[in-house]
């Protein structure tokens, strides 16, 4: 037990190695900054064009959802950054982890999202414009909102998991959470700093995940 | 043009590398039976002994269940390769692979399973309790039975998502698919392997995904 405690749940290997993790922290909110917004609005986009009238818009944005689900993100993320300098594309790997989540982000985003549009009685839309809104009006302000309230655990779920794949950016060598946290793991010897940043992790994310719990058993009943 | 398809489609360096590839797409087909199989099966456990048992068990489940879906799976993965040796126990890369992967599958499917449970009427339950069932035939042929059909289409989905994970396995050196085409780029230093590795992905998840689609559309449930 003591062993137990001294390798997982070392405070004082704890406490040296807070200022890295925290440091390391701080990117990670950064990356969620960019990756999010950017993979809801890349997501209402995809979510557009798959409903689109234009055909080759459909089919290259099925053929992205499609890969995208089809290949894991870590794979995505290695072939921006080891593939693109193949092209003569120098990239940082902040760049990679931009590019690469934001492919896979608006995948998933904007299959939930074109669910919850899809969702909205058509009855909706008629009415929208009988009032006198344009077509771009009426999406804004009519179908969007009731679509993205309908879909809200999917999307609460989805954010979740895009927050939980940023530790992927430590395979690229980007400082984040738990590339500081391995760092002073290498460095001590000791697991604790990992169980440190597991632990924050789970600060942050376990009140939505208890909110995507609630939301779908309400939705369930 | 030729620079291109020389680092990205080389057809010397392809011949060369297919064996590495196909051998990680072996690997990584044996983890993710193995995860599935043992993710599901904990996971329905798990569920099923929480209708059963009283709230004693629900609480440190519960902390379970959101530890396992709130912390990303690729720290766990660390965690466990790097943590247990110094604890005594020495476990080969593959083994924590299959361990966190079953575990992270297992929390999402209880907390997915339990919600159709709960989501199953009252009524059901009561009609079958009155016809003479059992609590646990109860359980076993009229709840379950219908809380899978709800839980079928979000399984699925999560199953399939946790099951691309086996990719972190690469971080440990498991030699599952990308591991063995990093590899090869490396010693090549040409990008054909890695065109190779996520072709190799798509051979295997395009029919997996197919297959979801039609396991939601046979047992998908339209309810009122």
């Amino acid at each position: 037990m003591d062993v137990l405690l001294q390798q997982f749940f070392n405070l004082d290997i704890m406490a040296k190695a807070l200022p890295l993790v925290l440091q390391g922290l701080k990117t990670t909110l950064l990356i969620c900054l960019i990756v999010i917004p950017m993979g809801l609005i890349g997501g209402v986009l995809v979510a557009l064009a798959s409903r689109s009238t234009v055909r080759a818009l459909r089919v290259s944005v099925t053929l992205l959802v499609d890969l995208m689900r089809a290949l894991p993100p870590l794979v995505v993320l290695i072939l921006v950054y080891s593939g693109l300098p193949f092209l003569g594309l120098r990239i940082s790997p902040l760049t990679a982890v931009v590019i690469a989540f934001f492919l896979n982000n608006a995948a998933y985003y904007g299959e939930i999202i074109r669910a919850g549009i899809e969702s909205v009685p058509a009855g909706q839309w008629e009415a929208a414009r009988s009032t006198g809104l344009r077509a771009d009006q009426t999406f804004t302000w009519v179908i969007l909102p009731q679509g993205l309230r309908n879909v809200l655990p999917d999307l609460v779920s989805n954010t979740v998991e895009v927050v939980k794949l940023t530790s992927l950016a430590s395979v690229v060598s980007l400082q984040e959470m738990l590339y500081s946290a391995d760092m002073a793991r290498s460095l001590t010897f000791n697991a604790s700093p990992i169980v440190l940043a597991a632990l924050i992790y789970f600060a942050l994310l376990w009140p939505a995940v208890r909110l995507v719990s609630r939301l779908e058993h309400a939705a369930a009943r | 043009m030729d620079r291109f398809l020389d680092s990205f489609l080389n057809a010397k360096l392809s011949a060369a590398t297919w064996p590495a590839i196909l051998s990680g797409l072996i690997v990584t087909i044996e983890i993710a039976a193995l995860v599935v199989g043992t993710g599901l099966l904990l996971g329905l456990a798990l569920a099923l002994v929480r209708w059963r048992a009283g709230r004693w068990f629900a609480w440190p489940l519960m902390l379970f269940v959101d530890l396992f879906r709130a912390v990303p799976p690729l720290v766990l993965v660390l965690l466990v390769f790097f943590g247990l040796p110094n604890i005594g126990i020495e476990l080969p890369s593959f083994a924590v692979l299959w361990l966190v992967l079953s575990l992270v599958l297992a929390a999402f499917a209880e907390e997915i399973v339990w919600a159709g449970l709960i989501a199953v009427k009252r009524g059901q339950r009561e009609a079958a309790r009155s016809t003479g069932l059992t609590e646990t035939q109860t359980l076993l042929y009229v709840v379950l039975p219908q809380a899978l059909r709800l839980a079928v289409a979000p399984l699925t989905n999560r199953t399939i998502a946790i099951t691309k994970n086996t990719a972190l396995g690469t971080v440990i050196g498991v030699p599952e698919i990308i591991n063995q085409a990093t590899t090869a780029v490396s010693f090549s230093g040409n990008a054909t392997p890695l065109l190779m590795g996520a072709f190799a992905y798509l051979l295997l998840f395009i029919p997996v995904i197919g297959l979801g689609r039609l396991i939601e559309s046979r047992f998908a449930w339209r309810r009122q």
